[in-house]
């Protein structure tokens, strides 16, 4: 780095070291963070309402933060620049947003596949038609299946430690594969919030291409890698064994992310009053409606509790399990028509007829904290206010 | 750079497989082309040896060539795509990163550059070798953008005027009128102008041929590494023809290619004159070093 950088380690940057409270938007979150992260190149390409993240970061590239950056010519040739790049042994970063994802999603589903450590935002947008450029964070449910480590910040806090705890997740030896930080365009990417945030002077570590599980394809790695052995041209037996063995092995690695979630953030689940009747379970933007909602349930004396979910990959299932335990109905608040949260929660239960369908806006429509404590009183046998009106 | 990572340890040596260390041992690493190139070819452990190419086929020849081409293997990174080229490819004692589809030369932009982040004193050549349909079809904004931007790497098209390693349909570089599988009433519409659009896009350094001349195919693959290196994107384009989709038997396909050579391949170069000006030092430099 040109500038005068203190590089810390992970814990330090995150836990210790201390922080000033600003004002600001999710896109300046996320871009703070990346500022701090040590970053050496970042591959850009315009999509509503990512745009602000890649211009801001692009801002701080100029400023000397970050060595490289450009704009690439869409999102398939951004996405597999970033493939290209992971092999020379660098840190990167990209973002991206709703169909732009999808545009890019043949190489990102192959990054982790790839051994590709690398961070990548996903500021949600609307898919499919009609074209809406609002937050819907259904784009989500296509990662899922990916390998990718999900995180989904709930406001602007989350998203600039998220993205920063994500730098050192994805870069770990028994880790190694890319790591995603998702929270709704527009409701956060554009609203502001309080961030606390650590000096700008102190980043990340840099990073150590030869502490890998599959080393830099850099030619200064012993032994040098030519071997004339490709796997994709043995026999059809050899070619099961040896992509059905290297696909455990990176959900193996997306399972041994678990304990760095912990590490840095917490765990891949908070939860509010335990043991209640009716547990709200909500992720991104949608737990901070949920929040909003426990706490009135908790003014009026109802036995509400909350689950907000950070981590939606590696999945806590026996977190959520446990959290879900004895109560009697499970309401999963989404910004999504699928409802690929609810699904998840079903999954991990063993009761799974206790929990709600929905409360769900899509399209990008706000989620009123009114629409979740209607199935509160519904669960809890009482009558709305906004069912009798 | 030296070739210390590359050599094995003493006592590890008897543990590696008998290809790497003979690779090592008389391989062309850190030998001149005048010692283990092209014109010494069978006389040296060469980078690609077996390979799972059909009977006669003339890509997987010139895939050897362009490995026997190579300036400096021991530093080279090269990357291709689906297509029956990475089959032989993927045999060379080279890494090789075998991407998504057509994504070759987007991977190439993100490597290249972030070698000479990484490696700014240090030469690290990249190279795609991809197919027509690879480079020129589902490649082509990736292919064509990575020019445009002025991306430091060489590009080698493999055009064999077919989707060979699919079975034989049409793609965009074969020719008007071809019978083909997706075309089964012949193509038609041109074949696309692959020469053109690298001189328009801003390669320096563009060849088109068919490389029945083993020298002067090895002159343009590394005039092409040597312009990548310094001044900007270059490209080569082979005809590598697929004697099973076209059916031509095996003994005829030299005479094939050396019709193509006066066809539609004939040997075409340009060069800027920042290219012109180095090929004269490089050149010159290598004369001086062979005497």
């Amino acid at each position: 780095m040109s500038l005068n950088k203190k590089l810390v380690d992970m814990n330090y940057l995150l836990k210790e070291a201390p922080r000033e409270k600003h004002f600001i938007t999710g896109a300046q979150a996320m871009a703070e963070a990346v500022k701090r992260a040590s970053v050496d190149m970042a591959i850009a390409y315009p999509i509503t309402p990512q745009s602000e993240v890649m211009h801001l970061v692009g801002d701080i590239y100029a400023q000397g933060h970050i060595k490289e950056y450009y704009r690439a010519e869409e999102e398939l040739g951004t996405m597999s620049a970033i493939a290209g790049a992971a092999r020379a042994g660098v840190r990167l970063f990209t973002a991206t947003s709703g169909p732009g994802l999808l545009r890019g999603l043949e190489a990102i589903v192959s990054w982790p596949g790839h051994r590709v450590p690398c961070v990548l935002g996903v500021l949600t947008r609307v898919i499919n038609a009609p074209l809406s450029i609002q937050p819907d964070n259904i784009e989500m449910a296509y990662l899922m299946h990916s390998g990718i480590v999900m995180l989904h910040a709930e406001n602007q806090q989350d998203t600039f430690d998220m993205t920063l705890a994500a730098f050192a997740i994805t870069e770990k030896v028994d880790v190694y594969i890319p790591v995603s930080v998702s929270t709704e365009g527009f409701f956060v990417t554009h609203a502001k919030g309080y961030v606390e945030m650590m000096d700008e002077e102190l980043a990340f570590n840099e990073p150590d291409p030869y502490k890998a599980p599959v080393p830099a394809m850099d030619n200064e790695v012993p032994p040098a890698r030519i071997q004339r052995d490709a796997p994709v041209q043995k026999s059809n037996f050899m070619s099961y064994l040896i992509h059905s063995v290297w696909q455990q092995e990176i959900w193996d690695s997306n399972q041994r992310a678990m304990k760095y979630i912990y590490e840095y953030l917490g765990g891949p689940i908070e939860v509010q009053n335990p043991g209640a009747d009716v547990m709200i379970v909500a992720s991104g933007c949608a737990a901070a409606q949920a929040r909003e909602a426990h706490r009135y349930a908790q003014e009026e004396g109802l036995s509400v509790g909350f689950v907000k979910v950070r981590a939606i990959r590696p999945w806590p299932k026996a977190e959520i399990r446990e959290a879900l335990a004895t109560t009697k109905t499970v309401i999963v608040p989404e910004h999504n028509i699928i409802g690929w949260l609810c699904k998840e929660v079903k999954a991990a239960i063993p009761n799974s007829g206790i929990v709600t369908e929905g409360p769900r806006v899509y399209g990008g429509m706000t989620l009123p904290v009114e629409l979740i404590m209607t199935e509160i009183y519904d669960a809890l046998g009482m009558k709305s206010e906004v069912l009798q009106a | 750079m030296s070739l210390n990572y590359m050599v094995p340890a003493s006592k590890f040596k008897r543990y590696l497989p008998k290809d790497y260390v003979e690779l090592v041992n008389y391989g062309p690493f850190g030998k001149t082309f005048a010692e283990c190139g092209t014109k010494n070819m069978g006389k040296y452990k060469e980078l690609v040896e077996e390979h799972p190419m059909c009977s006669g086929c003339w890509m997987a020849y010139y895939i050897k060539i362009i490995f026997a081409s190579l300036p400096n293997p021991e530093h080279t990174v090269t990357i291709g795509t689906a297509g029956c080229g990475r089959l032989a490819i993927s045999q060379a004692a080279v890494p090789f990163i075998y991407g998504n589809y057509g994504d070759q030369n987007a991977m190439a932009s993100g490597i290249t550059r972030a070698f000479r982040l990484r490696f700014p004193d240090q030469q690290k050549d990249v190279i795609t070798i991809a197919g027509d349909g690879g480079m020129m079809d589902i490649g082509f904004s990736m292919t064509m953008h990575a020019w445009f931007r002025g991306e430091k790497f060489t590009t080698i098209m493999l055009d064999n005027e077919v989707y060979g390693n699919t079975g034989g349909q049409e793609s965009g570089m074969s020719v008007k009128g071809a019978v083909l599988k997706m075309s089964p009433k012949g193509k038609n519409f041109n074949k696309m102008p692959a020469m053109q659009l690298a001189i328009t896009a801003g390669c320096v350094y563009v060849v088109k041929m068919s490389p029945t001349n083993i020298n002067k195919a090895a002159k343009a693959i590394r005039r092409a590494i040597f312009a990548a290196r310094e001044l900007g994107p270059t490209f080569i384009h082979a005809y590598t023809s697929c004697n099973i989709e076209y059916s031509i038997p095996t003994p005829d396909v030299f005479k094939d290619a050396q019709e193509m050579a006066k066809g539609r391949f004939a040997f075409e170069e340009f060069m800027t004159d920042e290219a012109k000006e180095l090929f004269t030092v490089v050149e010159a430099k290598k004369k001086k070093e062979v005497n």
